[in-house]
């Protein structure tokens, strides 16, 4: 079916290109549990990725890379931490032209460093490589972000399921008026909340320069993820675990598309590369749209409805998006 | 009055230094920087055509945001309403059963509005009828819109032999906008654009449809207690943004381009979200400001052939004139603060 892709191919391609989102989206996913929205996402991953190639190269040190793309996006973070929750401007509006500068930004000063060889992360063989089956072999030797990301799913969401302070970030996003008066710290939290979001975002963004696509340019690649972020988030109904598969979900379309590409000679390549952008949104329109009813009702009628509405069930943190004002 | 200039020069100065820092750390000449984007943009009356043919699409595109966001909604779609636009007017171009160039032209401009303000509307059932945030299917849509467009220059529009992102066959000269001797920009263009923002300043100002978008973007449950639907308004907006939006497609195939480019809308629509937003959503600013953009977009075309620098200096400077805006609006509600 996939050209010359066999399974474990497959799953290898998809875990390796899913990383780098997973990252992304659970630093978005932080954010917004807190209850800020960081709509700057498409923009801060390029600029992060741009920093982290620059810096991997000058220092030519993977590590400075990462931790300079780190920074980067937290460097964003501040942004719009600061606009939002000290100086109560719309969200929305800071956000999206972060978004655009931090992208032409990028563009500007990553511009002597477009084209040229820098480092990158290699497939790490795992430590007990030789005593597995062939398949896994192919699955399992993957760049140290795939380990990464996957880790990070279960930290966030031990984090907030778990944790105390996991729970004092959740009821910041829901009601802060109501954190506050029980002695908790609103603007502080938020603030914090998206300065460890926008790492992880800068932190994504670089396994996009570093490891995946590696190098810079313009376009560099990693154009429009940082939009499948976000709406992944949304439509991943603020869980880990969900948005993960989700993140994966897109990362499959991708890799399908360049299998695809060669059964359909007659398309040209230019649509296979853009297509999954709108499958994906799609998607999560569509499964968004067939809970609506039994979101709205609060129960659903049919089996398979009452199935999907648990499986894709969210709501949004009650404070999302408000700037809170403490009286 | 004092407070506002005071508010401009600050903002200028914050822009100017933070410009100032980038172009530092690129280790690029921060005044020959500054001055050939000034050269680019004004040096002969061919560079200033050039800056109101971009004038004309920032100004459509700015003049239909000013009615969603009234109605306080994000229409990031803009960009896809501008590509659907162009497409709609090539596929009534491309058709060769009628013989008046005139006509043609005029048909093609309705379909472009047609088109725009379906796939506005589009996003906007999405929002009313699903329940998705308009920028969500607002960017689905432009994705939508990007692959269909390639889909076309590659597939069956291609130039007969080749097939390029280079876009499709010029188009005949008898359907080019007509421009003015030694003007390279479409006379058309500049009327219908002027003509739209008196037009968008008339319904936003004096009609009913203005007031009532305006009750909406304020307090759309307290709008509903009036019997205004604010789903009937979010549609009408959005239908009417995606209509100036089909415009400027319309505009940037036949009097621009004259063919179908991958990138016919050129960013334009984001960069008139921008611009909208700077503007404080005052439609009297956004001439002046569309102008303002317009000439650095121009002036920094040639930044990779004199400076070698990229020529998004340009974004980042228009990126930073809304930040650094924000930020004095931020302060000052602050300060006002008891």
């Amino acid at each position: 079916m996939m050209g010359d892709l066999s399974l474990p191919m497959l799953i290898a391609s998809v875990l390796a290109a899913s990383a780098p989102l997973i990252i992304i989206a659970l630093g978005e996913t932080l954010a917004e549990k807190s209850g800020v929205i960081n709509l700057s996402l498409d923009g801060a991953v390029l600029f992060a990725a741009m920093a982290a190639f620059v810096v991997a190269r000058e220092t030519d040190s993977l590590l400075f890379g990462f931790f300079a793309g780190g920074c980067a996006g937290m460097l964003t973070g501040v942004i719009v931490g600061y606009f939002s929750i000290y100086l109560h401007l719309s969200q929305v509006a800071v956000g999206f032209a972060l978004s655009l500068l931090c992208r032409d930004l990028a563009y500007f000063l990553g511009n002597p460093y477009s084209r040229v060889q820098g480092p990158t992360m290699l497939n790490s063989k795992l430590p007990f490589y030789d005593s597995l089956p062939s398949s896994l072999q192919i699955i399992l030797t993957q760049p140290l972000t795939v380990w990464l990301a996957l880790l990070l799913v279960a930290v966030i969401y031990y984090f907030f399921s778990f944790s105390k302070a996991g729970l004092c970030l959740r009821s910041v996003g829901e009601n802060p008026a109501a954190s506050f008066a029980r002695g908790l710290n609103p603007a502080k939290i938020q603030m914090l909340a998206v300065l460890g979001g926008a790492f992880l975002v800068g932190i994504g963004g670089a396994a996009y320069s570093l490891s995946l696509k590696p190098g810079w340019g313009r376009p560099q690649g990693a154009e429009g993820i940082g939009w499948i972020g976000l709406a992944l988030v949304i439509f991943g109904g603020w869980n880990p675990i969900r948005v993960a598969l989700g993140a994966m979900l897109f990362a499959f379309l991708q890799v399908s598309g360049i299998g695809l590409q060669d059964l359909f000679p007659g398309i040209p390549s230019q649509v296979f590369q853009t297509a999954p952008f709108p499958l994906m949104i799609f998607t999560l329109i569509f499964m968004h749209y067939s809970t609506s009813r039994s979101r709205k009702q609060g129960y659903s009628s049919g089996r398979l409805q009452r199935i999907a509405g648990k499986l894709f069930m969210s709501r949004a943190p009650k404070g999302l998006g408000q700037s809170y004002r403490q009286e | 009055m004092k407070k506002l200039i005071l508010d401009i020069l600050l903002g200028s100065l914050l822009v100017f230094s933070f410009t100032y820092i980038v172009l530092l750390i690129a280790g690029a000449p921060v005044l020959d920087a500054f001055k050939h984007i000034w050269l680019g943009a004004f040096a002969s009356s061919i560079k200033i055509s050039q800056v109101l043919s971009v004038w004309v699409p920032l100004t459509l595109c700015s003049c239909g945001l000013l009615f969603t966001f009234r109605a306080n909604l994000w229409n990031i779609g803009i960009e896809g309403q501008v590509t659907m636009g162009a497409i709609g007017a090539m596929a009534v171009l491309r058709t060769p059963v009628i013989d008046n160039p005139t006509l043609i032209l005029c048909l093609a401009f309705l379909t472009s509005m047609l088109c725009g303000g379906a796939w506005g509307l589009f996003a906007g059932l999405l929002k009313t009828r699903g329940g998705v945030h308009e920028i969500f299917g607002g960017l689905g849509l432009n994705f939508v819109s990007q692959g269909f467009i390639l889909w076309l220059i590659f597939g069956p529009w291609k130039r007969p032999g080749i097939a390029s992102m280079s876009g499709t066959e010029l188009l005949n000269r008898k359907l080019w906008l007509a421009s003015l001797p030694g003007w390279r920009v479409a006379t058309a263009g500049i009327v219908i654009a002027i003509a739209i923002l008196i037009l968008t300043w008339l319904f936003l100002e004096k009609s009913r449809l203005g007031l009532k978008l305006k009750a909406i973007g304020q307090n759309p449950k307290a709008a509903l207690l009036y019997a205004i639907s604010p789903e009937r308004y979010y549609l009408q907006s959005i239908l009417i943004a995606g209509s100036c939006a089909g415009i400027a497609g319309f505009i940037q195939t036949t009097g621009v381009y004259h063919r179908l480019i991958p990138s016919i809308s050129s960013g334009y629509g984001y960069l008139a979200l921008l611009l909208v937003m700077l503007s404080g959503y005052k439609i009297v600013l956004i001439p002046i400001l569309a102008f303002f953009f317009a000439s650095l977009n121009v002036g920094a075309i040639q930044l990779p052939i004199v400076l070698q620098l990229d020529s998004a200096l340009s974004g980042v400077i228009q990126g930073c004139c809304v930040l650094c805006a924000l930020f004095i609006l931020g302060i000052r509600q602050r300060r006002a603060q008891p």
